[in-house]
């Protein structure tokens, strides 16, 4: 089989100890999709995206990316295919400016050495002006050019969930993941932020997949939906095909009450 | 824009001939009796901590993991080098340069299984790795053992101490500006977002290891061929004299090279001075240290470098928050 542009899960189980957090879920995301992930608290959502991105190792099954298995890669390495993430609770560097949240994304794309950078060769200044630049560029997409030498950490919530995914933006990412990018958020900031969403994913050509509760910002972004309950994917889909599936009904409501059967 | 060029490379060369013109002014003065040679020993000691205050302000400071092991680096360029120039009849400069480099290379032996680590639990095995260091030096019977190694020649001056701090401080401020310095920082930061923006945590951690542990042997092979006495006692190269570097680090402010330059510069200085209370070094450093954590929790600096831009800043603090109301993170 040629390799396929974007993600290929097969198989994929993660254990921990007793507990099967995810098991045998097969999914595949097309480049240029914008995919949800939905599920009841603790259906172990966060744990595919930890394992898509490295963060933890998966008992069995296979991900290729972009033609590249990238099943047991550490994080960095995962990273430098162009799979991006965000977290559920904001992982900023808090103590540094907003600035400079960015030039750190923009890392793998630096060319000289430690020494190079110890001696401030030509290379550095250019690197250096370059990133500047870029940041820039990814700030005014988000609005906020002005905050940039403001400490991450004193932005307010609903901007430093928008840098988070700037800095994500940084790295030129192909795929990018969003761990529930609209919790926390008002119903305005989360109308602003499916429109950015939607803006990233057309101009940098992204493949966007994202775990939310909010099902207005799901059903609203997303052409296709999986559902996953205790590990399990119980549905997938079209947005009308799953919300009107009973099982995920039953998982989101609970099961008929006995009497009823 | 303005704010955002970075007039850094200017910055670099007028810090340069200011230092140029101190090393004159110092010079002048000891030529001319103002400052005697007993002043210009101390003043070099002066350099010689703050070459391994820095290089220690690298790993706990910018790095952010707790390592007390600093002065098993020092040791051991203190007897490599000294080993090198007595026994061998190497040319110092290359001396300085070997003990370095093999100081580094043991930073990576060590770094590479204790960097695992993180916290208390670092803070034990590298506190270890400073007294293996020193006990197997105890037990090396060609460099004195418990005797000490005496007899090492005088070939360090004032000049090269003052040379090799300036080199210090610029690698690690010029490290710290760049690519790989900001991924070092990160990982104090947030070591899992660090991860995954594609830094490689584990390389850049003992990368910045063994940067601080290269300097801190070159930092060794200059104190012993300055005191041409090195023990192995722990107030010299054992756990008393990591204690000693880490305080001045903690006490200038983690991530502030010229908190570390000051505190060195006065630490050194302080014991001097009041020499008649030399022996109570030790209860005056816990003291001062309690009174900072009290008053200033995050040190002399916290986190921030004495620039012409800081104090700047310093002064025009008032007026500056009053026409702008409230702003966020513009203090401190």
């Amino acid at each position: 089989m040629a390799p396929t542009k974007g993600l290929e899960v097969n198989g994929l189980s993660v254990q921990f100890g007793g507990l099967k957090a995810v098991s045998n879920l097969s999914l595949a995301v097309q480049h240029g999709e914008l995919i949800g992930l939905i599920g009841p608290n603790g259906a172990g959502k966060t744990t595919v995206f930890n394992a898509l991105t490295g963060f933890c190792r998966p008992n069995s099954g296979t991900i290729i990316f972009d033609g590249h298995d990238i099943t047991h890669k550490p994080p960095h390495f995962v990273a430098q295919f162009g799979v991006a993430r965000t977290f559920q609770n904001i992982r900023l560097f808090k103590d540094l400016s907003v600035l400079d949240n960015l030039k750190i994304a923009y890392h793998q794309n630096f060319g000289y050495s430690i020494l190079g950078g110890i001696l401030r060769i030509p290379l550095y200044h250019q690197e250096e002006a370059k990133v500047i630049e870029e940041s820039v560029r990814i700030l005014d997409l988000v609005n906020l050019t002005e905050h940039r030498q403001v400490k991450a950490g004193n932005l307010a919530y609903g901007n430093q969930r928008k840098l988070e995914i700037a800095r994500a933006l940084v790295m030129k990412p192909k795929l990018l993941l969003l761990d529930e990018p609209a919790a926390g958020m008002n119903p305005f900031e989360t109308r602003e932020l499916v429109k950015l969403i939607r803006e990233i994913q057309e101009s940098f050509d992204l493949t966007v997949f994202l775990i939310e509760h909010d099902m207005s910002l799901v059903m609203n972004l997303c052409k296709r939906i999986y559902v996953l309950d205790y590990g399990l994917l119980i549905a997938s889909g079209g947005v009308d095909e799953v919300r009107n599936d009973p099982r995920v009904i039953e998982a989101y409501l609970g099961e008929d009450a006995p009497w009823q059967s | 824009m303005l704010d955002l060029k970075g007039r850094k490379g200017k910055w670099n060369i007028s810090v340069l001939i200011l230092l140029g013109i101190l090393y004159l002014v110092i010079h002048c003065m000891a030529a001319s009796r103002i400052l005697l040679p007993y002043h210009i020993q101390v003043l070099g000691l002066v350099c010689i901590n703050i070459i391994l205050v820095v290089s220690l302000n690298l790993i706990n400071g910018f790095l952010g993991q707790l390592a007390i092991g600093h002065a098993g680096f020092l040791a051991i360029g203190a007897y490599l080098s000294a080993a090198l120039t007595v026994f061998y009849g190497f040319p110092f400069l290359l001396a300085i340069l070997i003990s370095g480099i093999a100081a580094g290379l043991v930073g990576i032996l060590i770094g590479v299984p204790a960097l695992r680590l993180t916290g208390d639990y670092l803070a034990i095995a590298t506190l270890g790795f400073g007294e293996i260091i020193r006990v197997i030096i105890l037990n090396i019977p060609a460099v004195g053992g418990p005797r000490g190694f005496s007899g090492i020649p005088r070939l360090t001056n004032f000049g090269l101490t003052y040379l090799l701090a300036i080199i210090t401080v610029f690698v690690v401020k010029n490290f710290i500006d760049s690519a790989h310095g900001r991924a070092v920082v990160s990982i104090r930061e947030d070591e899992i977002a660090a991860d995954s923006l594609g830094v490689n945590t584990t390389y850049y951690k003992v990368a910045a290891f063994a940067i601080g542990a290269f300097f801190a042997g070159t930092a060794g092979a200059l104190f012993s061929h300055y005191m041409q006495y090195i023990s192995p006692a722990p107030s010299q190269i054992g756990f008393l004299r990591s204690i000693e570097i880490l305080i001045m680090v903690v006490l200038g402010g983690l991530g502030s090279l010229t908190g570390s330059v000051i505190t060195a510069f006065a630490l050194t200085l302080l014991p001097e001075l009041l020499r008649g209370f030399a022996e109570y070094r030790m209860v005056i450093y816990p003291i001062l240290l309690i009174l900072m954590m009290l008053f200033r929790p995050s040190g002399l600096m916290a986190g921030n470098e004495l620039s012409f831009e800081f104090l700047e800043k310093l002064f025009k603090r008032k007026p500056k928050s009053n026409a702008k109301g409230v702003s966020p993170g513009g203090a401190n």
